[in-house]
């Protein structure tokens, strides 16, 4: 199992850090903690993704010389994508923090429970 | 028909309708009588006969309330880390387990380097005239979905400004409003270092990012890079000079104008392909020569536009958060 795993470091590395945005994600009661282990979450997906579309001895996409053979090139579709996750995640860490921001201002404090519990008094 | 009955109110049936519409119990009065009963009885006895159990039943309270607030809560706290701590290791476990079945890192025959990639590749030159293939997959061939991500930007600064955009008629935001005007007033806090580095280093940063965007379709980079380049440069820019010089060239009206404008131009020249029939795909604009700038019809354009939105909504991302507005 560590052979495969070392042959795919790129992808090991990759869940380790999802694993440890995910980590944080749960256990950190700071709501701009939590932010922070989203994006490191993101940044894991684009590394898995970008590893996926390498490929050994072969050069970016982009057409030098005229030479078009597929042997020439590296996969053009995973860059496509995190080009397009990129985006999205800046867009969700953006609205993300503009609503911690709004509960700051409301209950004084980032603390989710704290949070949580204020907005139940609130309730009742 | 039981409604007609006298004692209906005592029935089981009309107890469960009081409690499923979350009434309370209709049996107040009887039980209230029963009590200034009782009051009175107890108000012969002398009070400090029940101060004993009165101060018991408050230890007790105090206690399990305490528990909950104390040592309860953190035990609990410890007991959700150690759940935290054990659902995590499971998942990275289970991910780890699944990685080492997958095939091995850049091989050339791996599963995701099909046919389309290949396509791409050969025909793509041919098809978009865009020398990197990347830029021509993403605004030629799925241009539809860059179009649907310029426009979650668009969203996403449109909910950010609704959530932070501070509404000066309205009372209360009175004060909130004045402390912005008059952190902007003493925000730029003219630094010496700070000034100098960005007016040699703004021009040639705005001057990169459109070099990115002007390339995009020739060499890495393109609408997304670009505009975030340039995005940091006006934030750089703001930094130094404070919000009375970007607002020369840059308020909320130019974002309106320059985003609508951006994203109605891309909407309108993807969507006559819709008219046209969804395989024709070709656009009236000539490809021209592959490596020139003016090359590869619409892709120039389309980069353009969401180098645009791109670098106006980081700017205006950065300008909500800061002051709440633009």
């Amino acid at each position: 199992m560590f052979t495969a795993l070392w042959n795919n470091v790129e992808a090991t590395v990759a869940i380790i850090l999802f694993g440890i945005g995910f980590t944080n994600l749960m256990l950190n009661r700071n709501m701009i903690k939590k932010i922070i282990g989203f994006d490191i979450m993101d940044s894991a997906i684009y590394l898995f993704l970008a590893a996926k579309g390498y490929i050994k001895g072969r050069q970016a996409p982009i057409v030098v010389n005229g030479i078009q053979d597929v042997e020439a090139y590296i996969n053009p579709v995973p860059a496509g994508l995190v080009l397009t996750g990129i985006v999205v995640s800046v867009s969700v860490s953006a609205l993300m923090l503009a609503l911690t921001i709004r509960l700051y201002r409301r209950y004084h404090t980032l603390d989710i429970d704290e949070i949580t519990m204020l907005s139940r008094k609130e309730e009742k | 028909m039981s409604k007609l009955r006298k004692d209906y109110e005592t029935t089981l049936w009309y107890r469960l309708l009081c409690f499923v519409n979350g009434e309370e119990k209709p049996q107040e009065e009887p039980e209230e009588q029963v009590r200034v009963e009782e009051d009175k009885t107890i108000a012969i006895v002398p009070e400090d006969i029940w101060a004993p159990v009165e101060e018991d039943k408050r230890q007790l309270y105090d206690m399990y309330r305490h528990w909950t607030l104390g040592r309860g809560m953190k035990l609990f706290h410890r007991l959700y880390a150690v759940f935290a701590v054990f659902i995590c290791a499971v998942i990275i476990g289970t991910l780890l387990y699944t990685v080492s079945y997958l095939p091995s890192f850049g091989d050339a025959h791996n599963p995701d380097n099909n046919e389309v990639a290949a396509r791409y590749i050969e025909k793509g030159l041919q098809e978009t005239g865009a020398v990197n293939i990347v830029t021509g997959m993403i605004l030629d061939y799925r241009a539809f979905d860059t179009l649907g991500e310029s426009h979650v930007l668009f969203v996403a600064a449109a909910a950010v400004m609704i959530l932070l955009r501070l509404d000066k008629g309205k009372k209360g935001n009175q004060a909130q409003a004045a402390a912005e005007e008059n952190d902007r007033i003493y925000e730029p806090k003219n630094d010496a270092i700070l000034q100098k580095v960005a007016k040699v280093l703004v021009p040639p940063i705005i001057i990169f990012g459109i070099y990115v965007i002007l390339n995009g379709h020739l060499s890495p980079g393109g609408g997304f890079s670009g505009g975030a380049i340039i995005g940091a440069g006006l934030i750089l820019y703001l930094n130094a000079f404070g919000f009375a010089k970007t607002e020369r060239f840059f308020t909320y009206k130019t974002y309106k104008r320059i985003s609508i404008a951006a994203l109605g131009f891309y909407a309108l020249s993807k969507s006559y392909s819709f008219y046209t029939g969804a395989n024709h795909l070709e656009s009236f604009i000539p490809k021209g020569t592959p490596g020139a700038i003016l090359s590869s019809g619409l892709i120039l354009p389309l980069n353009i536009c969401v180098g645009m939105v791109v670098a106006c909504t980081m700017y205006g991302f950065y300008a909500v958060f800061r002051k709440g507005g633009m």
